[in-house]
C-alpha cells in the first residue's frame, strides 16, 4: 500500500474524467459515478486510520518519484500526525458532500467533475511534501472553486467567486516568491543541490547563512519570509483583517461547497502554518507567534462572534462563527504547549465536522423556505422535530457544550494557552459566552417559540439529508466523549513539532 | 566557421523554401482558379520549412553565413521553430477565418510567408545593417497584412497608425545604430563586442546609442513606452494577423533584442553569467521597461471592452514579464525567456483562435459576443478559452504558470526580490481581467441576441492541439525546457 496516498488523490481525478465522458442527460449516472469516485478514498482513509503508527513522529506512507529532475522538483507524498486528521476529514466530507449535492440540477456533469477535481486538490495539499507540488495543489483548488461558486452559487455569486479567487491568488503570489527564496537557500546534503523537498527544508542545518541571518528590505530574512508565507495562509484561515472574502464566498456558495469551504479549505491555512512556518522557520515562529497568531486569533474569536451576533442571515451567522472558531486554532498553535497545539489541531478537525453540520442544516431549511432570514421563521421544532434534534446537536457542539467534540478542543486550547498568554486567554474564554449567545439566540428565533403559520406544512428532513448528517453527528458525540481516538493520531508529531519551536522561546 | 556566399546555402534551406514559396504563390495567384488551394499550399510550405529547421537541430556546428551577415546557431534555430509554428497556426486560422476569406488570397499568404522569412532573418542577423533590414522587412509586410481587409475603416486606420509608429521607431533605431557604428567602427556584432571590450568608448554616447536602438526593439515587442500602436493595430487587423503579430512579431523582436544585448553588448563569463561591457548598465533600463510594461499593460487591460484590445494590453504585460528574464544577465534567465515564448505561443494563439471562432459566427469581438458562451452550444470553446486565459494568468497546472515560475526562479536566484514581487502582484491583477472573460462565458446567461457559436473540425483541431499543449506542458514540461536549455547558445565566433 505504498501508493495509497497517490490513489487517494488521483481516483477523484479519474472519476472526473469518467464523468466528462458520460452521455448527456443521465444525471443520476453522473451522481453515482461521483459517489464511486469518493468511496475508495474514504475507505482508504479508514484503512489509514487503523494502520497509522501512532508512535512515530515522522512521515509515514511516504512515496517519492522524480518529476522534473532538471529543477529538482519531486513528487513526494506522505502523512504525519498533523496531516492524517485532515486527510480523514477531507475524505469524509467529500463523500458526504456528493450526497449533499444531489439536488443540483444545472449542468450536473460539470458540477460533479469540478467537485472531484476540488477533492483531489484538497487531498493533495494535505499530503504533498514537495513544496512545488504543494503549491500546485494549493492553486489547483482555486479553479474548481471559482466555477463552483460562480456558476452554482447564490445571487451575488459572481462577486463572491472572483473575490475569493483574487484574495487567495494574492496570498499565493507571496507564497510563490517565498517558496523560491527557500528553494535557493536550502541545500540537500545528500545531493549538494537545492531542493523543494519539505523534509530537507525542515532541517535548519540545510538552510543557507542568508536565510538564517540575512537582511532584506531592512528586515531580518526569516521574519520577512515568515510573514509572506503567513499572509498567504492567513487569507485562507481567514485571519482578521483578511477575512472579508469569507462571508461572501460562504453565503453565495451552494450548500455542499460551503461545507467544503468551511470544513476543509479554511484548515489549509492553519495546516500550512504548522507544516511550513512552524517546521521550516521555527525561530521566526517563536518571535512572531504572539502578535500574528495569538493576538490575531483572539481578535478573530471576539470579532467573529460579534459579527455573527449581528447577522440576520443564518448562513452568514454560521460563516462568521467559522471566523470565530478558527481563532481558537490560531490561539492554540501560538501557545507552544502540548495541550495548546494538540487542542488546535483537534479543533481543526472538530470545527470541520461541526461547521459541516451547520451548513448542511442551513441548506435543509433553505431548500424548503428559499430564504435564510433568522427572523422570518419561528417554532420550526413543532413541525420538524427530527431536524431540530440535529440542529440542537450541531448548535450545542458549536457553542462548546461539554460532552460534544468542540468543547474538548476549545478547552485544551484555553488550557494550553493560559500557560503562555494568560491575558489573551481570558478574553478568549469570555468570548465563549458570546458564542453561546449568538447560537442560542438564533436557535430560539428559528426553532423555538410559537410556530410561524407560513411554515406549518414545511416538509420534515428527508432520508438523504439525514444520511449526510448522521455520520457527522455521531462523530461529534463520539469525539466529545472519547477525543483520544483523534488525539492519539497526532500526539507524537505535534509534540515533536512543538519542541522544535519551543526551544527558541 | 565563417562561410562565404556559396557554402552558406547548405544552412539556408528553410529560408530558401519560404523564399521560393513566396514567389510561387504570387505566380500561382495569377493562374490558379481555386484560390483556397493557395492557403493549403502556404500551410504545406510552412510545415516543410519547419521540418527543414528541425532537421538541422542535431548539432552540425555553428557558423557565420554570407560573410558574417547572419548566423546559424542553436539560438536562431529555436526562434525559427517558434516563427514556423506561429505562421503555421496563423495560416490554419486564416483558412477558417471569415475575415480573411474576403481578401485576395495569393497576396495575403505570400505576404505572410514573406513576413516569416523576415523573422528568420531577425533571429539570425549578426550585423546592424542586416538586423535593421530584417526588422523593416517584417514591419512593411505587417503594415500591409494589418490593412489587408479593404474598405474597412478600422483595418485601414490600424495599418496607417502602425506605419507611422513603425516609421518613427525604426528611424530612431537606425539613428542609434549609426551612433554605435560611429563609436565602435563596426557593424558586425562580434566587432562591436571587441571594440567595447577594449573600453575606449564614451559611455554617455554609448548610453544614448543604446536607448535610441532600444526604441526599435521595444516597438517590435510592444513594451511600454513603445506600445501605443498595439491596441489599435491588434483591434483593427484581421484576427489571424493579430495572433501572428502578438506571438510571431513579439518573438522576433525578442530574438533581435537578445542577440543585440547579449552577444554584442555583453561578455559571457563563468557559469552562464554575463557581464556588461562598455559601461552602459542596460539591464537597469530593461528592468524599468519590464516593470512599466507589465504594470501599464495590466492596468490598461482592466478597462477594455473589446477582447482583442484586452489581449493587446495583456500582450504588453507579457512583454514585461519576459523582459524580467533579461535583467539578471544569466543563461538561466535567457532560458526562462525562451521557455516563456514557447508557452506564450500556445496560450496566446489559442486565445485568439477562440476569439476568431466567436467572431466568425457573431461578427463581433466584444464582451457581449462571449456572453454565456458555455450555455449556447459553445461549451468546448468556452472551456478551451478558460484554459488559455488561466494559463495566461499563470495558474497551475497550466503551462503559463511554469513559464512564470522559471522567470521568477531566475530573478530570485539573482536576488531581485522586489522585481519578483512586482511581477507576482501583476499576475494577480491580470487574473481579474482574464477572469472577466471567463465570467462572461460561464457565469453570465445568454440573452438570446449573441448568435450560435459552433466548433468546426478544422478550428477544433487547432484549438485541441493548443489546449493539449497548454495542459500537458503545465504538468510535464521537460521537452520544452530541454529545448530552451540547449537553445541558449549564441555563436560567438
Amino acid at each position: 500500500m505504498d501508493n495509497i496516498l497517490t490513489l487517494m488523490i488521483f481516483i477523484p481525478v479519474f472519476g472526473a474524467a469518467v464523468i466528462l465522458c458520460l452521455p448527456r442527460g443521465n444525471d443520476n449516472l453522473v451522481r453515482w459515478t461521483a459517489v464511486a469516485a469518493t468511496v475508495p478514498p474514504l475507505l482508504m482513509a479508514i484503512w489509514l486510520y487503523f494502520n497509522f503508527d501512532r508512535s512515530v513522529p515522522g512521515f509515514q506512507f511516504l512515496q517519492r518519484a522524480q518529476w522534473i529532475p532538471g529543477f529538482n522538483i519531486q513528487y513526494i507524498v506522505g502523512v504525519d500526525g498533523v496531516s492524517i486528521t485532515m486527510v480523514l476529514l477531507t475524505a469524509l466530507l467529500s463523500f458526504i458532500c456528493i450526497f449533499a449535492s444531489w439536488g443540483i440540477e444545472k449542468a450536473v456533469k460539470g458540477y460533479f467533475a469540478l467537485f472531484l477535481l476540488l477533492d483531489a486538490g484538497m487531498m493533495g495539499v494535505f499530503v504533498a511534501l514537495d513544496f512545488f507540488l504543494f503549491f500546485v495543489f494549493w492553486e489547483v483548488m482555486l479553479l474548481p472553486m471559482y466555477f463552483l461558486i460562480g456558476i452554482w452559487g447564490g445571487p451575488r455569486r459572481e462577486y463572491a467567486a472572483i473575490k475569493f479567487f483574487l484574495y487567495t491568488l494574492f496570498g499565493s503570489a507571496l507564497m510563490l516568491i517565498s517558496i523560491l527564496a527557500l528553494f535557493f537557500n536550502t541545500t540537500d546534503p545528500a545531493t549538494g543541490q537545492h531542493t523543494f523537498d519539505m523534509l530537507v527544508m525542515m532541517n535548519q542545518d540545510n538552510h543557507s547563512e542568508w536565510l538564517r541571518t540575512g537582511v532584506i528590505f531592512g528586515q531580518s530574512v526569516p521574519l520577512v519570509i515568515w510573514m509572506a508565507l503567513f499572509i498567504g495562509f492567513a487569507i485562507k484561515i481567514p485571519a482578521f483583517p483578511f477575512h472579508t472574502w469569507l462571508p461572501d464566498a460562504h453565503v453565495e456558495a451552494p450548500t455542499a461547497i460551503s461545507v467544503i469551504l468551511a470544513g476543509v479549505l479554511l484548515k489549509m491555512g492553519t495546516y500550512g502554518i504548522l507544516r511550513i512556518n512552524f517546521a521550516m522557520l521555527p525561530e521566526a515562529t517563536a518571535t512572531l507567534a504572539f502578535w500574528c497568531l495569538a493576538a490575531v486569533g483572539v481578535v478573530n474569536i471576539v470579532y467573529g462572534a460579534l459579527c455573527a451576533m449581528a447577522q440576520t442571515d443564518l448562513k452568514k451567522l454560521v460563516a462568521y462563527s467559522s471566523v470565530s472558531h478558527m481563532g481558537y486554532v490560531m490561539l492554540g498553535m501560538a501557545s507552544f504547549t502540548q495541550q495548546g497545539i494538540n487542542g488546535a489541531v483537534l479543533q481543526m478537525f472538530n470545527h470541520g465536522t461541526v461547521t459541516a453540520m451547520l451548513f448542511l442544516l442551513v441548506g435543509v431549511v433553505y431548500d424548503r423556505a428559499h430564504h435564510r432570514n433568522i427572523n422570518g421563521f419561528g417554532g420550526l421544532a413543532t413541525v420538524m422535530p427530527v431536524y431540530t434534534g440535529m440542529v440542537a446537536v450541531a448548535f450545542f457542539a458549536a457553542l462548546g457544550l461539554p460532552g460534544l467534540s468542540a468543547f474538548i478542543s476549545e478547552a485544551l486550547v484555553l488550557l494550553g494557552s493560559w500557560q503562555q498568554n494568560p491575558g489573551l486567554t481570558m478574553i478568549a474564554a469570555l468570548a465563549v459566552i458570546l458564542s453561546a449567545g449568538y447560537m442560542l439566540w438564533a436557535l430560539q428565533r428559528i426553532w423555538l417559540g410559537p410556530l410561524n403559520e407560513k411554515y406549518s406544512d414545511i416538509e420534515e428532513i428527508n432520508r438523504r439529508e439525514l444520511f449526510t448528517l448522521i455520520p457527522l453527528a455521531a462523530l461529534v458525540i463520539f469525539l466529545g466523549v472519547y477525543p483520544t481516538a483523534v488525539l492519539d493520531l497526532m500526539g507524537a508529531s505535534l509534540n515533536n513539532l512543538n519542541s522544535v519551536v519551543a526551544k527558541f522561546l | 566557421m565563417d562561410l562565404g556566399p556559396v557554402e552558406s546555402f547548405g544552412f539556408f534551406v528553410p529560408e530558401l523554401i519560404l523564399g521560393v514559396a513566396v514567389i510561387a504563390l504570387i505566380v500561382a495567384d495569377l493562374v490558379v482558379r481555386r484560390k483556397d488551394l493557395l492557403g493549403m499550399a502556404a500551410l504545406a510550405t510552412v510545415a516543410v520549412s519547419l521540418i527543414a529547421v528541425v532537421a538541422t537541430l542535431p548539432d552540425k556546428g555553428d557558423a557565420y553565413l554570407f560573410n558574417r551577415m547572419i548566423v546559424h546557431d542553436q539560438f536562431s534555430l529555436f526562434f525559427k521553430i517558434v516563427f514556423s509554428l506561429a505562421t503555421f497556426a496563423t495560416v490554419w486560422m486564416s483558412l477558417d477565418s471569415r475575415e480573411v476569406q474576403r481578401v485576395s488570397q495569393g497576396e495575403y499568404y505570400a505576404l505572410l510567408l514573406a513576413s516569416t522569412l523576415g523573422m528568420y532573418f531577425m533571429a539570425t542577423a549578426t550585423n546592424l545593417l542586416m538586423a535593421y533590414l530584417a526588422l523593416e522587412f517584417v514591419s512593411l509586410t505587417s503594415y500591409v497584412l494589418t490593412g489587408t481587409i479593404r474598405h474597412n475603416r478600422r483595418s485601414g486606420e490600424a495599418s496607417l497608425k502602425y506605419l507611422i509608429y513603425g516609421g518613427v521607431a525604426s528611424g530612431t533605431m537606425i539613428y542609434g545604430m549609426s551612433w554605435i557604428f560611429g563609436l565602435t567602427g563596426s557593424m558586425d556584432y562580434a566587432g562591436i563586442n571587441t571594440a567595447l571590450a577594449a573600453g575606449q568608448e564614451d559611455s554617455l554616447a554609448l548610453f544614448v546609442a543604446v536607448v535610441l536602438t532600444l526604441a526599435g526593439f521595444g516597438y517590435k515587442i510592444a513594451a511600454v513606452p513603445f506600445h501605443m500602436w498595439a491596441p489599435d493595430v491588434y483591434t483593427g487587423a484581421p484576427i489571424p494577423i493579430t495572433a501572428f503579430l502578438s506571438v510571431g512579431s513579439k518573438a522576433a523582436g525578442f530574438a533581435l533584442l537578445l542577440r543585440f544585448f547579449f552577444p554584442a553588448l555583453s561578455k559571457l563569463g563563468d557559469g552562464g553569467q554575463w557581464q556588461v561591457i562598455g559601461g552602459v548598465e542596460w539591464p537597469q533600463i530593461i528592468l524599468v521597461l519590464s516593470v512599466v510594461s507589465m504594470t501599464v499593460g495590466n492596468l490598461a487591460a482592466l478597462q477594455q471592452d473589446n477582447i482583442k484590445r484586452l489581449l493587446a494590453y495583456s500582450s504588453v504585460a507579457h512583454a514585461g514579464y519576459m523582459l524580467m528574464g533579461l535583467v539578471v544577465l544569466s543563461d538561466e534567465g535567457l532560458r526562462s525567456v525562451l521557455f516563456y515564448i514557447m508557452v506564450y505561443y500556445l496560450m496566446n494563439i489559442g486565445a485568439f483562435a477562440i476569439v476568431m471562432l466567436v467572431a466568425n459566427s457573431t461578427g463581433r469581438e466584444d464582451f457581449a459576443s462571449f456572453r454565456g458562451l458555455a450555455w449556447r452550444g459553445g461549451a468546448v470553446p468556452a472551456v478551451a478559452m478558460a484554459i488559455f486565459l488561466f494559463s495566461l494568468a499563470g495558474i497551475p497546472p497550466l503551462a503559463g504558470f511554469v513559464g512564470k515560475f522559471y522567470l521568477f526562479a531566475a530573478i530570485i536566484r539573482s536576488e531581485f526580490y522586489a522585481l519578483a514581487l512586482i511581477g507576482a502582484l501583476n499576475s494577480v491583477v491580470s487574473l481579474y481581467y482574464y477572469a472577466r472573460i471567463v465570467r462572461t462565458m460561464f457565469l453570465d446567461q445568454p440573452q438570446g441576441d449573441e448568435g450560435v457559436v459552433s466548433l468546426d473540425w478544422s478550428t477544433g483541431g487547432l484549438v485541441a492541439a493548443l489546449t493539449v499543449g497548454t495542459v500537458v506542458f503545465g504538468v510535464y514540461w521537460i521537452p520544452v525546457i530541454n529545448l530552451a536549455d540547449r537553445s541558449v547558445r549564441f555563436f560567438l565566433g
